[in-house]
């Protein structure tokens, strides 16, 4: 009689390219990326962390309600996007804008959607930081947790029957597996057969919640198996080595027709957002030696910098490009109009029914015959 | 009578203790006790309600996500687990339906759980166990297994936190029989509704407002008293008159407060009820204020259909339809999922305004309006 021990002896290896320092750990090793995507991944994880830091500073100052950034998780962001082909839908949770802005979603777009302004492609229906692109095939982000999974698994099924040459990827953190979504999606996935790779964000922290809290299992990598699911765990701040295991997971994924899970495994730098101050659950200490020794960006500045694809006043060109144009973003979106009235109306079914449509009728006159009860600035 | 008398001191120009000073006499003919009243914000009433059955009873424990280490999402369960530890004050992992079975489970066995939900929008990815797990619970086992579980958190919108984060549960929990669902707006309600929740034997869902968390009110010192309770399915008539019955519940009953002031100063003399109840819903206080003013409006942040208003509706045209002398008008959130921008949010819940336009209608004030689907 033999019990599965809780956990095995050893954790599930982590598979790295780079050190920390940004050399190749194994003269074997291929590094797999050439130069010219090198560096839109590079400039991609500096353009992010530019980005979150002003819209950051943005809610601070008042001038939008809330924000949440990506900080020390930019390789996860921009290297897995560079694996993926344009038709691969991507299922994110909240800390993936990286992947909408490598398929090209301006930092214009980004911003509107903040202010919820009239030009947004949101309408201005939805939080900051929920950003969705059907033509960039990145789906809407919804706020509760882990309901991507299954949804991911369903989208997923679609695809298969259209046999396309084209995967669904979703994305999620450490404490979204507890969810019972997380479960259902990884189980039905493989019952299905569903071409999904799940990619799963260890930063270790659920607001203040660790990791060791969540669950009592070696990680989450371990719970594909489980499922039936061919799993990695991999360093999820090496830029190379995200880029090298994406393009095997899609390509197993695509070719077999199964699902994979990778546990990439960092450290959530960020607050949980904006309505978070995580020094009151750990040190400044250990948030600024996360920040400063094992910046993903840094280490992969290391390495293009050796190889001598990048150099200093690079760097600073991107870093003052880029602070202008998020910037401008920022304050061209401030300036735009709200949305419009009829935008309250629009969408909740396919038609307006007519309801809603005696509803806005309704709230137009009541506007015109009580203009004191209403805000001067309403743009009808 | 205490309600008249604080009335009067609010009006006399905020509760300063000068003010107090001069009615205290007052008071004193009527209560045996000291009538000073102390301030407290809605959050530190649901913290020592909180406290305090927990300190009585050691079944009671809290449990949900950021309860403990964290003080809580938003600051309810502050101190309590330095206080009572973690076996009675339990941060568990994301898992809502999990812990929500959970909380029931350890209810069936003699616990008294609190679940606290970060909002009752994430109580969706639960609410197979608050419905057929809890609520049903008791009526299928012939009495065998009753659910002394308090489910509680955020209900309804906040500002600016979009569709999903915004919903009023109300209508919802409040349709289901053998759940009891409360909702308090000040803190003397959070105080002893939520003491009285936590005492009764049969499964509650306490819906309460981040907006309100950091409001202060008045508490008597009764209420402040540890063996305080509120009656659960008692509405609270907040301020009397003669005119129109304006109900509501939460964060609607200070608009309609609000609103009957503007009321005052036209002439209409209105009576606000505060529901704190709405399953068991306290018709006989609606219909007796109805008889006596013939006029109702009914308030709700929740979608129209199907909301709080149509079944105050139904009541009030089941049993005082001869008292009726304007149809009742419902004021309600828009029939929209919430949206985000601020200009678009302000539209789609109801605004003291609105209060007033509909209370004018009802006393055809104003051109009748044909009724909306």
């Amino acid at each position: 009689m033999k019990f599965l021990p809780s956990s095995s002896e050893e954790r599930v290896q982590c598979f790295r390219i780079l050190d920390e320092d940004g050399y190749p750990i194994s003269s074997n090793m291929m590094e797999h990326m050439s130069k010219e995507l090198a560096l839109k991944v590079y400039r991609g994880m500096v353009t992010l962390n530019t980005m979150d830091k002003f819209l950051y500073e943005a809610q601070r100052q008042g001038r939008l309600s809330f924000s949440l950034t990506s900080f020390g998780e930019e390789a996860i962001n921009l290297a897995s996007a560079a694996a993926l082909s344009i038709d691969d839908i991507v299922l994110a949770q909240y800390r993936e804008p990286g992947v909408l802005l490598w398929r090209g979603f301006a930092l214009q777009e980004f911003a509107n959607q903040c202010f919820g302004n009239n030009i947004g492609h949101g309408k201005g229906r939805q939080m900051p930081i929920h950003y969705g692109s059907k033509k960039l095939n990145y789906v809407t982000i919804s706020s509760p947790l882990a309901t991507q999974l299954p949804q991911a698994v369903g989208m997923a099924y679609s695809l298969k029957l259209d046999k396309k040459d084209a995967c669904v990827v979703a994305f999620f953190g450490d404490g979204t597996t507890s969810e019972g979504d997380f479960h259902a999606a990884l189980n039905f996935a493989a019952v299905m057969d569903a071409p999904v790779v799940f990619i799963c964000r260890n930063n270790g922290w659920a607001i203040s919640t660790q990791v060791t809290e969540q669950f009592r299992s070696d990680g989450v990598v371990v719970k594909g198996q489980a499922y039936g699911i061919s799993s990695i765990r991999v360093d999820g701040n090496d830029a190379l080595a995200i880029y090298n295991v994406v393009c095997s997971a899609r390509e197993m994924a695509v070719n077999e027709q199964r699902p994979i899970l990778i546990e990439a495994m960092t450290y959530r730098v960020s607050h949980h957002s904006t309505s978070d101050d995580s020094t009151k659950y750990r040190s400044k200490d250990v948030i600024e030696y996360w920040k400063t020794m094992h910046s993903p960006i840094t280490r992969l500045r290391n390495w293009v910098e050796r190889k001598g694809w990048w150099s200093d006043k690079e760097e600073f060109e991107l870093r003052i490009q880029t602070m202008k144009q998020v910037k401008n973003a920022i304050d061209e979106a401030e300036k735009e109009e709200m949305p419009l009235l009829r935008e309250m109306f629009t969408d909740v079914y396919d038609d307006l029914p007519s309801n809603l449509m005696e509803q806005e009728t309704l709230v137009r006159e009541t506007i015109q015959r009580h203009p004191e009860d209403f805000p001067k600035d309403m743009p009808l | 009578m205490w309600g008249i008398v604080r009335r009067n001191a609010a009006g006399a120009g905020g509760l300063s203790s000068q003010g107090l000073g001069r009615l205290r006499p007052l008071v004193s003919a009527v209560r045996n006790y000291s009538s000073a009243v102390k301030e407290m914000t809605v959050r530190d009433a649901l913290n020592s309600a909180l406290d305090e059955e927990m300190a009585a009873d050691p079944n009671v424990f809290v449990m949900g996500e950021e309860v403990g280490e964290y003080q809580g999402a938003y600051k309810i369960t502050k101190g309590l687990l330095d206080k009572y530890g973690p076996e009675r004050v339990v941060d568990t992992p994301i898992t809502e339906a999990g812990f929500a079975g959970i909380g029931v489970g350890s209810a069936y066995h003699g616990l008294k759980p609190v679940i606290e939900f970060m909002t009752f929008n994430f109580s969706m990815q639960a609410i197979d166990h608050v419905i057929n797990s809890a609520a049903k619970s008791n009526y299928m086992s012939a009495g065998q297994i009753n659910v002394p579980i308090v489910f509680r958190g955020p209900n309804g919108p906040a500002a600016g936190v979009g569709a999903q984060h915004s919903q009023c549960y109300g209508a919802w929990y409040g349709s289901v029989p053998g759940l009891k669902v409360l909702v308090p707006y000040s803190s003397e309600d959070a105080r002893g509704l939520l003491k009285a929740a936590i005492r009764d034997p049969d499964p509650v869902v306490f819906l309460e407002n981040e907006l309100l968390y950091g409001e202060s009110f008045p508490v008597s010192a009764e209420a402040l008293d540890s063996s305080f309770c509120l009656p659960i399915g008692k509405a609270k008539i907040e301020r009397e008159g003669k005119d129109i019955t304006i109900t509501a519940f939460s964060k609607m009953v200070g608009y309609a407060l609000k609103a009957a002031e503007i009321l005052e100063k036209d002439g209409i003399n209105a009576e606000v009820i505060n529901l704190r109840s709405i399953r068991p819903l306290d018709r006989a206080t609606i219909n007796a204020s109805v008889r006596k003013t013939n006029r109702l409006v009914t308030v709700e942040e929740g979608f129209p259909q199907h909301g709080i208003g149509a079944e105050i509706c139904a009541s009030v045209i089941e049993d005082s339809f001869g008292y009726l002398d304007a149809p009742v008008e419902r004021v309600a959130g828009a029939d929209v999922p919430t949206p985000y921008a601020a200009n678009l949010e302000r539209m789609a819940f109801p605004q003291i305004e609105d209060i007033v336009r509909a209370a004018k209608r009802a006393c055809y004030r104003s051109v009748p309006m044909a009724a909306t689907a």
